[in-house]
C-alpha cells in the first residue's frame, strides 16, 4: 500500500498545492480537548497532521512546546493514549497522514517492536524522532521498513553538503528543514537565506522539503511556500491551546480560535 | 558486597581502546542529539583527537594543572580514620585543596583551552551545586572569555554563594525555570543556547556524560587524578591500592580516579547517592534504581518513569543531584568492573562530622558519601588493605545546609 505521505504529495501536486502540516502535542491540554482538536484539523485546513509525543526534557523545543509537553503530561498523557487518540481520528479519516514526532526515551520505553506494530495497527505514516540522528538509527532502522513507516529526517542551518546526503538519503516522505539555528517557535528565518538553502537542498534530493520552527503567519507561508513543498506550524497553534487553558474557554471557543487562524494561513498557501 | 575482582575476567577488555569511534561503551554512549547539534559534535571531536596530540597543548594544560591549579593534589594517609576502619589503610587524594575547591576545574581547564584553540568567544556551561559553575566562570575570567552559567532556579535558592562568587568572576547567571528547574533542566538549556549561538560559542559540559565526545573527553582531563594517584601509591607503598572508592553523581571525579586504574587488579567502588533511601523514591541512585534510556545525548541508566518521564533525583548534596550518570559507567556496572553502592543524606552527614572531627578536613557532602561507604563496611577490610578514596571537593559550599540539617544557625 502507498504510504498515505506519498499520496498525499501526489494530490497536491495534481491540484497545485503546497502542504500545510500542524502540529499539536498529544494531550494538550487534556485528552478529551486535544481528541476534538486534532480530529477538527483537517478541517480546517490541515493537509498533515503532527502530533508531539510529549518528553520531560525536550532539548530541541523551546518555550510554548516546552510548556505544551509539560500540561500533557500532567494530564496524564502517554504513548498508549496518544495511540488511543490517533486510532479515534482514523475512525473518521484514513485519508490524511500522521505524523508522530518526539525524542527516543519514551518510545524506547514503550518497547520499539510494540511501538511499531501499533503505529502500523492505528495508521501512523511516518516519524520525526528529534534526537535520532542518521548515525543512531540503527535500532529502528529494520522496524521502519517493515513496518512501512517513515522515518522524517530533520536538516537544519548547520547540515554540510556531505551529512545533507546522507540524511536525504535515509530520510522518507520528506525532508523537515529547520528554518533556524535554534529551538522551536523562537526566532524568524530571514526569507532570503532560506530560499537559498532550500534550493541547495533540491538540488541533492527528489523528496519534497518543508519548512518549520519559527512560522506564525499567513505572509511568511506565502513567501515560503514560493520555493518550499509546504510549511509546517507548530507553536503558533499551541499558543492558541494555552490562551484558552487560561482563559478556561469552552472548547468549541477554542477551536473556533484555531480554525480562524489555519484559515488565514491557507490564505497564504 | 565486596567481591574479589576476577582480572581473568577482564582481560579480553583493554580499557583504554573505549569509547570505540561512535563513542560507544558497549551499548551506551552514542550521540543522541538534533541534527542542529551533529555537525558541531563532529567538529568538537575532530578538534579534540588534533589536541590531544598536540604538545603545545598538553603543555598548556600541564603548567595551568601545575601553577594555576596547584597540582599535583597530594595523597594524603587518614591515619585517623583509618584506626576506625580495622586498621586498614585509607588515603585521601586531596582534590578538594585545588583552587575553586574541587576537581571539577581539571576538566575546565581541558575545555576552555580547546575552546580556545577553537576560536571560539562565548561558554556556556550548567551547574547544579555551582561548583563546575565557579570553575567555569574561574577559567573563563582567566582567559577572558564571556562565561554563561545555566542554573535551576531551585539550586540558585540553596546555593547562594557559589551564585555570588559566579558573578564576582564576570559570568552571566540564567536561571533556568523550565521542567523541575534544576541540574537536568540547567543542561537542557544549556544545550539550547548552544543550538542556538552554534558559531561564536563552546559547551563546556561538567561531568562525564552528554553526546560523544565528552564523556571521553571529560575523563580524560579528569585522569589527572588517577595518574598521579597511581604514582603516588607507588612511591608510598610499592604496591597498588586493593580498593579505589569515589561519589557519583555524573561520575567524574570517579571516573578521574578509576580510570588508570581499570586494567589493573584493584576492586573499584562508585558510590551513588541514597538520599532519604533507595526504598525511598528520593534518592539519585541511577546506577541502582534506574533503567537504561536516552536523555542529553546519550544511552545511560536514568531515573524515569514507566512512560520514560526523567525523574527528579534527591540528594542532600546538589553535586550528586543528577537523574542519570556517565555512559562509561553504566558499561562498567554492565560488565561487572565496578560496584556500585549507594550511601543515604544521613549516612553522608555522619562521614561529613567523622572527617572534619578525626582528620581536621571539611569535606564537602559529595565525597562524604563515599567515606560513609567504608565506615559502614569497615568489617569488611583488613590490616592488610589499602584503600584510595577520592576527596574530591571541599565543605566550604555546604556549611549553610549542613548547619540547617543539625539545626544550628550561622
Amino acid at each position: 500500500m502507498l504510504n498515505r505521505i506519498d499520496q498525499k504529495f501526489i494530490n497536491l501536486d495534481k491540484e497545485k498545492k503546497k502542504a500545510l502540516v500542524a502540529f499539536v502535542t498529544s494531550g494538550d491540554p487534556d485528552f478529551h480537548s486535544s481528541k476534538k482538536i486534532i480530529n477538527s484539523l483537517p478541517k480546517f485546513g490541515a493537509d498533515f497532521i503532527e502530533i508531539g509525543i510529549p518528553f520531560s526534557d525536550p532539548m530541541a523545543d523551546g518555550p510554548t512546546i516546552q510548556r505544551s509537553s509539560q500540561r500533557a503530561i500532567k494530564s496524564g498523557i502517554n504513548l498508549a493514549k496518544t495511540f488511543k487518540l490517533i486510532e479515534n481520528f482514523r475512525e473518521s479519516n484514513r485519508k490524511t497522514p500522521v505524523i508522530l514526532m518526539g525524542y527516543f526515551n519514551p518510545i524506547f520505553q514503550f518497547g520499539l517492536k510494540k511501538f511499531f506494530q501499533i503505529c502500523k495497527k492505528v495508521g501512523v505514516d511516518g516519524l520525526i524522532i528529534v534526537d535520532l540522528p542518521p548515525e543512531e538509527d540503527s535500532l529502528i532502522k529494520n522496524y521502519t521498513q517493515q513496518y512501512n513507516v517513515y522515518n522524517i529526517r530533520l536538516v537544519t542551518p548547520t547540515t554540510n553538503k556531505e551529512r545533507l546526503s546522507k540524511i536525504s538519503k535515509s530520510s522518507k516522505g520528506f525532508l523537515y528543514y529547520v528554518s533556524i539555528m535554534g529551538i522551536t517557535g523562537t526566532k524568524k528565518p530571514s526569507i532570503s537565506i532560506l530560499k537559498k538553502s532550500i534550493l541547495k537542498i533540491k538540488k541533492n534530493t527528489k523528496l519534497p522539503v518543508l519548512v518549520g520552527f519559527g512560522i506564525n503567519n499567513a505572509n511568511q507561508v506565502k513567501e515560503i511556500n514560493k520555493f518550499a513543498n509546504g510549511c509546517v506550524i507548530g507553536s503558533a497553534i499551541i499558543n492558541l491551546i494555552e490562551d484558552s487553558k487560561k482563559g478556561n474557554y469552552s472548547i468549541e471557543k477554542t477551536l473556533l480560535k484555531i480554525k480562524l487562524f489555519l484559515s488565514k494561513i491557507k490564505k497564504g498557501n | 558486597m565486596l567481591k574479589r575482582v576476577d582480572s581473568q575476567k577482564f582481560k579480553e577488555f583493554n580499557f583504554q581502546d573505549f569509547p570505540d569511534k561512535n563513542g560507544r561503551f558497549g551499548k551506551f554512549g552514542g550521540r543522541f542529539v538534533a541534527e542542529t547539534l551533529m555537525p558541531l559534535l563532529l567538529d568538537v571531536e575532530k578538534e579534540y583527537e588534533k589536541a590531544k596530540k598536540s604538545a603545545k597543548f598538553l603543555n598548556e594544560i600541564d603548567y595551568y594543572f601545575k601553577n594555576y591549579v596547584g597540582r599535583p593534589s597530594p595523597l594524603y594517609f587518614a591515619e585517623r580514620l583509618s584506626k576506625k576502619l580495622n586498621g586498614a589503610k585509607i588515603y585521601f587524594k586531596r582534590d578538594e585543596l585545588n583552587h575553586t575547591g574541587a576537581h571539577k576545574i581539571n576538566n575546565c581547564i581541558g575545555q576552555v583551552l580547546l575552546a580556545k584553540r577553537m576560536g571560539k568567544k562565548r561558554i556556556v556551561a550548567e551547574t547544579g551545586a555551582g561548583q563546575h559553575g565557579v570553575a567555569t566562570a574561574t577559567v573563563c575570567a582567566l582567559f577572558n572569555l564571556k562565561c554563561i552559567v545555566y542554573m535551576g532556579e531551585t539550586d540558585i535558592k540553596r546555593q547562594a554563594p557559589n551564585v555570588f562568587k559566579m558573578k564576582l568572576l564576570g559570568a552571566d547567571i540564567i536561571s533556568v525555570k523550565s521542567g523541575t528547574a534544576t541540574l537536568k533542566d540547567a543542561m537542557n538549556e544549556a544545550l539550547r543556547d548552544w543550538v542556538s549561538n552554534v558559531n561564536d560559542t563552546f559547551y563546556v559540559i561538567g561531568t562525564v556524560a552528554g553526546p560523544h565526545p565528552y564523556p571521553m573527553m571529560v575523563r580524560d582531563f579528569q585522569s589527572i587524578i588517577g595518574k598521579e594517584a597511581k604514582q603516588q601509591i607507588l612511591q608510598l607503598e610499592k604496591r597498588l591500592p586493593n580498593y579505589l572508592v569515589a561519589c557519583i553523581g555524573g561520575g567524574s571525579n570517579a571516573l578521574g580516579l578509576f580510570y588508570p586504574f581499570l586494567n589493573d587488579d584493584v576492586e573499584i567502588i562508585g558510590v551513588e547517592a541514597g538520599g532519604k533511601g533507595v526504598k525511598s523514591g528520593k534518592h539519585a541512585a541511577s546506577i541502582s534504581k534506574g533503567k537504561p534510556g536516552f536523555l542529553h545525548g546519550n544511552h545511560t541508566f536514568l531515573l524515569q518513569n514507566k512512560d520514560g518521564q526523567i525523574e527528579d533525583a534527591h540528594s542532600i548534596s546538589a553535586g550528586l543531584d543528577y537523574p542519570g550518570i556517565g555512559p562509561e559507567h553504566a558499561w562498567l556496572k554492565e560488565i561487572g568492573r565496578i560496584s556500585y553502592v549507594n550511601a543515604t543524606d544521613k549516612e553522608a552527614l555522619e562521614a561529613f562530622k567523622l572527617c572534619t572531627k578525626l582528620e581536621g578536613i571539611i569535606p564537602a557532602l559529595e565525597p562524604a558519601h563515599a567515606l560513609s561507604f567504608l565506615l559502614k563496611n569497615k568489617r569488611k577490610f583488613s590490616k592488610k588493605s589499602l584503600i584510595i578514596m577520592n576527596m574530591c571537593g571541599r565543605g566550604d559550599k555546604d556549611i549553610y545546609s549542613i548547619a540547617e540539617h543539625l539545626g544550628m544557625k550561622i
